[in-house]
């Protein structure tokens, strides 16, 4: 039911667990339908240096994951503005229709981190 | 690789005795059991005999049983044909939160007809309490329908005693009995069950038949209208090699009953004991001991079910999960929230069901791969850090 680079991505995830000292933090999902992705980000001239995830969710959720940390790494931040949950399951050439809705919202946790690492710089920035 | 099956709750594969037995009927026994010709006398005797086989399963004569196409097909034709056939009588229905959704379903499209239905409530072992349901029963309480066996944790219903209530109230008993059938000793005569549902594809015989138990004197609205076939009950020309095949294998579930419980009992026990030692933070869901022999239903904290399924699938172990994931809606296993587990860990939950052919060695290579791919999932898990 899953394409060979959703099995790969979940057999063999890329940029698994947690920065240390992220400049934003990303966490989408709930527990009733299953799926909670954690992405944090580390971003040095506007650039995303580093990216890792922890998910818990189907093989879906964590290929997803595993997929968007390796899309936005490197990119600035419009760029990763940019990626979309539809950029993410065209990456991994298609998701099975149920799976959609439910388990792609890993765009969704990077564009959560950037928002939360953009709050933190005006906050700094109105403290100086 | 090694291949390893155990998901019989699922569906079960045909014995070779059994397609032996069928054959024959695909291929030159192909006459019409109605026909009164040399074509047709042949398989009615077939079918017959075959009746007489899992008649002998349920302990009840031959003339109490019709053949169906499917556990489903038995489940709507049990209860929509008693609601239909009592609706003067009165227009309320009692069954449990944990059906399986042949009988959900059935009972909210009746609603939908202006039948009314109580889903009784479990507790945190799965059972229904039979105070509730004593107080449940109204004077237009018509039918109790509440499963044998439950499918996702193999937890065991208080069947003779919910038969003693119905009998008492004069109101009409179905039970599901899918998951039991052929696993257990089941005798409808000491049950006091008016309606029973079996399958043939969860008994070693082939998809597309099924059995429903109609006690004598029960009268049932037909599901299916047609010819005088199964007495004027079943309309349809009836599935001679599926029958025979059901037949077959309710032969070979009595003669082997009790070496059968046995061996899947411990075989059950095993993987939940090994499970317990080598695995931290798991939860074995259902009563305790009256559950099914070969149903062991395990929540493992902090991952999901379907990337479990997954990783055993690569290693060639089939199993099946309580996840939403798996059941294609957005819900998990409405058994296990109905029994109070979180949402976590009904996600969490795996499924494994046994069968004839499983061995203590499939079961310890079980053993000796889940804790890796558990820990694997646990580490990537954002849940898993905050509990550590």
């Amino acid at each position: 039911m899953y394409s060979e680079k959703v099995m790969d991505h979940f057999s063999n995830p890329r940029n698994v667990g947690e920065l240390e000292k992220p400049s934003g933090t990303g966490m989408v999902g709930n527990p009733a339908c299953g799926d909670i992705m954690k992405l944090t980000i580390q971003v040095e001239g506007g650039v995303v240096k580093d990216v890792k995830f922890k998910t818990f969710g189907c093989g879906a959720a964590i290929a997803t994951s595993s997929m968007v940390t390796e899309l936005v790494k490197g990119k600035n931040l419009d760029e990763a503005e940019k990626i979309s949950n539809s950029t993410v399951a065209e990456a991994l050439d298609g998701l099975p229709p149920v799976k959609m809705h439910c388990s792609n919202l890993a765009a969704d946790a990077l564009h959560a981190a950037i928002e939360d690492y953009r709050k933190k710089q005006a906050e700094e920035a109105a403290a100086k | 690789m090694n291949r390893i099956y155990f998901d019989h709750n699922a569906t079960t594969p045909v014995l070779d005795e059994v397609f032996d037995a069928m054959v024959p009927f695909l291929k030159d026994q192909w006459g019409n059991p109605s026909s009164i010709h040399w074509a047709g006398r042949g398989t009615r005797k077939a079918v017959e005999d075959a009746r007489e086989s899992v008649s002998a399963l349920l302990n009840c004569t031959p003339i109490e049983l019709i053949f169906t196409s499917s556990g489903t097909e038995g489940d709507n034709h049990a209860i929509k044909g008693l609601a239909y056939a009592q609706k003067n009588k009165g227009n309320h229905i009692i069954t449990t939160k944990v059906e399986h959704p042949a009988v959900l379903s059935t009972c909210k499209h009746l609603q939908k007809e202006g039948f009314e239905v109580t889903y009784l409530d479990v507790d945190k072992d799965g059972l229904i309490s039979l105070d509730e349901l004593k107080a449940a029963i109204t004077p237009k309480t018509i039918l109790i329908s509440v499963m044998y066996a439950n499918n996702e944790t193999g937890v065991l219903f208080p069947i003779k005693e919910i038969g003693q209530i119905a009998k008492e109230k004069g109101v009409a008993f179905h039970t599901d009995a899918v998951q039991a059938a052929g696993k257990i000793k089941i005798d409808v005569a000491d049950l006091n069950v008016d309606l029973m549902t079996i399958s043939g594809h969860k008994l070693y015989a082939p998809k597309g038949v099924g059995a429903l138990f109609i006690k004598r004197g029960t009268r049932l609205v037909p599901l299916v209208h047609g010819g005088h076939q199964e007495r004027n009950r079943r309309g349809g020309t009836e599935n001679v090699a599926g029958i025979v095949a059901m037949g077959k294998a309710s032969g070979i579930a009595i003669r082997d009953m009790e070496k059968e419980t046995e061996h899947l009992k411990t075989l059950k026990e095993r993987l939940e004991k090994g499970m317990t030692e080598r695995v931290p933070h798991i939860k074995i869901n259902g009563h305790p001991d009256k559950r099914l022999p070969n149903t062991a239903n395990i929540s493992f904290e902090f991952v999901e079910g379907e990337s479990l399924l997954l990783n055993l699938d690569m290693k060639g172990i089939a199993a099946s999960s309580g996840s939403a994931c798996t059941s294609g809606s957005l819900e998990p296993s409405h058994v296990l929230v109905s029994m109070g587990l979180t949402h976590e860990l009904s996600h969490g939950s795996v499924r494994f069901s046994l069968g004839k052919s499983n061995t203590v060695q499939e079961i310890d290579y079980l053993l000796e791969i889940m804790p890796p791919i558990v820990e694997r999932m646990r580490s990537m898990s954002p849940l898993y850090a905050g509990a550590k």
